[in-house]
């Protein structure tokens, strides 16, 4: 049941068939086959999945694959480029207000995420100096008022609510407050509901006709299973959705959603939650999601995340230190926070191809936040003329430290231990690579 | 007990009625039945694996059984549904002999869990049991206040911790108040968590451990709450929830909708975990006992 990889999959299959020779239709067949139950298993709706297959088989079936060497990777790659074309090729942004204030209103089932989403949206347009205001229109959930309340204050977000008054009501005043406030989105959050709802769907479609939104998106929970398509043809057949936004995309489902979403309302995803945290919120990007599907890994992002923290100097400074073997523990400490930005270890480790699934096996070895905090702490106790000249450390040093960052001599001992390790391993790694003019981003040994 | 789950199922029922009855009219049975068939088991969550296993398994008793019509079909398929489902115990729900009794609720996170212990703490009221609720949701924002506004509307007592503490503190708490005030049943929150996070896991194992310690033989039932809506990752969060701590049952929510909840075969299949409980609508008396013949009923109608 659990899919290793659909690439593998398929290469074992034509390794299989080529012992006997020349590849067949049939034999791509075999393999479109493996890349449909690979889909399905990534909850694409069925339907979906039939009629993606279908065009798979008259592109398949070419001569490409025929002749290729590696008939595998082609399949995968052609199956990678149809699914980036379903979901739409390129990255779909958030509309701008040509009339200020203009509202962006979130809709979805129950416990899709709207009230986070709010905030995480808010949040976004907060951050490119837009002046979002977040309208509580969520009357009926016990409580949501408040949530959106204690989120708008994390985030510095100004919340509009009026208790349980009518959401017409709600939105109306919003829009005045908005207004005198100098606002230019207004980002309402409206109840949970279920699309064969008559009577809440009808209060969306009200909304709609007062407010005439800039934006409706539905908010879907990538966990979501086949009843997606249900979902999103319901929301947008009654409102005209305007795009979507994926949530909960820090587990580790494949998110097929995302595609029959797409599939039958033909609305861009503009967004992607991807955790707890209220900055845990990405554009979204086709081509990743297309790998995510297929079970291959999120390199891109991870990449990007990289680049993102990792200042181009400052790495080449430390790989200059590393090579002299003049690594501090400053430098140390610096490479712990950028690797620290770069958002939960373990999320990172789900992005790579392969090491997902590994390193469930693996259990918490180093992956343990807490010892990252924990190195952090030594470092943290060391005096500035100990951190760049660990020869100096001590027993009675040592000790101090440990006691300082609360943990134990033996602590401090492992992590010197570590440091010098790799202060040597760097060296040779140096010395290996010197002319190649490759850059070395020094990644820590646990 | 039968006729409000399935009264529960009827906007679903509504909204495809007649759906499959093409295919069980049919008077005879060809490759394209099972082709078929598999698209409805798939379409309803059932997941790959157990679709094609259990239409495999169909396959034979149809051969066996001389089977010739759609409609016959269907009845044994039903029986396989029901059979899976059944397999291994009851889906009756574990009361001790003395009280407290003391349930865990866990779950990803907007599966409906503060929702369901509201619906258990009216249930039970009904029933004169003495009920406490333990507000184990300590993170999300709001949590505690949504707790609190089912506890006054259903008028039951309340632990509860301030924001951002320590969730086993709080049920420390309340395992001691159920003790003390003579509580029959306290239902502890949590807050939902992703399968993956290693240190929520490990939070929820605590959580479980202190249930044991203040109360040895508790936590009667741990229970893991699903969205109808799920699909495979269902079964991914059953194996990783039931690997941090032993569950003893699904609460499948949210039936109301079009989403069939198929993925509870899968995840019976797969782990053993039975359904227990299941929620079909938003209204406090929306909570019923699991029937695995109406659900596999509704599965093929």
């Amino acid at each position: 049941m659990i899919f290793s990889g659909l690439s593998e999959k398929l290469q074992e299959t034509f390794d299989k068939l080529k012992k006997k020779g020349k590849l067949t239709e049939k034999d791509v067949n075999a393999a479109l086959r493996e890349v449909r139950m690979a889909l399905l298993e990534a909850d694409v709706n069925y339907k979906v999945v039939k009629n993606l297959t279908s065009s798979l088989t008259e592109r398949a079936v070419g001569a490409e694959v025929l002749k290729s060497l590696t008939p595998g990777q082609q399949v995968i790659k052609i199956v990678h480029e149809e699914l980036v074309k379903l979901m739409g090729e390129s990255q779909s942004k958030l509309a701008q207000p040509e009339n200020p204030p203009q509202a962006v209103m979130l809709v979805g089932l129950q416990g899709s995420g709207k009230t986070t989403t709010a905030a995480k949206l808010a949040l976004h347009l907060k951050k490119k100096a837009h002046r979002p205001l977040l309208v509580a229109a969520d009357i009926y959930r016990p409580a949501a008022v408040d949530q959106l309340h204690v989120l708008g204050k994390d985030t510095e977000v100004p919340v509009f609510s009026k208790g349980k008054e009518a959401p017409r009501t709600i939105v109306a005043e919003a829009f005045q407050q908005a207004r005198s406030g100098g606002h230019d989105y207004l980002v309402i959050d409206t109840a949970g509901r279920l699309h064969i709802n008559e009577e809440l769907m009808r209060e969306l479609e009200e909304l709609k006709q007062d407010f005439r939104p800039l934006e409706i998106l539905l908010v879907v929970d990538a966990m979501t299973g086949q009843d997606a398509v249900n979902v999103a043809k319901s929301f947008h057949e009654q409102l005209g959705l305007t795009g979507v936004i994926l949530t909960k995309l820090d587990g580790d489902t494949r998110g097929g959603a995302a595609l029959s979403v797409r599939a039958v309302s033909d609305c861009p995803i503009k967004f992607a939650g991807t955790g707890e945290k209220l900055d845990a919120f990405e554009p979204f990007y086709p081509d990743r999601m297309a790998s995510r599907i297929l079970g291959m890994g999120d390199m891109l992002t991870l990449i990007e995340k990289a680049q993102g923290v990792m200042d181009e100097e400052k790495s080449r400074e430390l790989e200059k230190k590393m090579r002299s073997q003049s690594l501090t523990f400053e430098d140390f400490l610096d490479q712990l926070q950028q690797v620290k930005q770069m958002g939960p270890l373990e999320n990172l480790v789900e992005m790579i191809p392969g090491l997902n699934k590994a390193s469930k096996g693996l259990g918490s070895l180093s992956l343990d936040e807490k010892q990252l905090a924990r190195v952090e702490a030594i470092i943290k106790s060391m005096t500035r003329e100990e951190r760049q000249r660990p020869e100096v450390l001590n027993s009675s040093r040592r000790q101090r430290i440990a006691r300082g960052s609360g943990t134990s001599v033996q602590d401090v001992n492992r992590i010197i231990k570590q440091f010098e390790q790799m202060k040597k391993l760097m060296k040779q790694v140096g010395s290996l690579e010197k002319g190649k003019g490759k850059k070395k981003k020094g990644l820590f040994p646990f | 007990m039968l006729e409000q789950f399935k009264k529960g199922l009827h906007k679903t029922r509504e909204a495809f009625k007649g759906r499959l009855d093409h295919l069980f009219k049919k008077t005879e049975i060809t490759p394209d039945f099972f082709d078929e068939l598999e698209e409805v088991l798939i379409s309803a969550d059932v997941g790959v694996t157990t679709s094609l296993k259990l239409i495999e398994e169909l396959r034979q008793r149809i051969q066996e059984k001389k089977i010739k019509e759609g409609a016959a079909a269907r009845e044994e398929l039903k029986g396989l549904l029901v059979e899976l489902l059944q397999e291994g115990g009851s889906s009756e729900l574990h009361f001790p002999e003395t009280p407290p009794c003391v349930y865990l609720i866990l779950g990803v996170n907007g599966v409906g869990k503060t929702t369901t212990i509201a619906k258990m703490a009216h249930h039970y009221t009904q029933k004169n049991k003495k009920v406490l609720l333990a507000a184990g949701d300590t993170f999300r924002a709001a949590a505690i206040d949504q707790l609190s506004q089912w506890s006054l509307a259903t008028g039951v007592d309340l632990i509860k911790h301030h924001p951002g503490g320590d969730p086993s503190a709080v049920i420390y708490d309340a395992v001691n108040a159920a003790v003390a005030r003579k509580s029959d049943l306290l239902l502890c929150d949590t807050a939902g968590r992703l399968h993956t996070k290693s240190n929520l896991l490990d939070e929820i194992k605590k959580m479980n451990r202190t249930i044991g310690k203040v109360l040895p033989g508790a936590p009667h039932e741990t229970l893991l709450v699903l969205d109808a809506t799920t699909g495979h990752n269902g079964i991914a969060q059953a194996r990783i929830f039931h690997e941090a701590v032993p569950l003893t049952g699904i609460v499948l929510t949210k039936l109301d909708g079009t989403a069939r909840g198929g993925i509870v075969i899968a995840v019976k299949d797969m782990t053993g975990i039975p359904v227990k409980l299941v929620g079909t609508g938003e209204r406090k008396e929306d909570l019923h006992p699991f029937n695995p013949l109406a659900f596999a009923d509704a599965l093929l109608t």
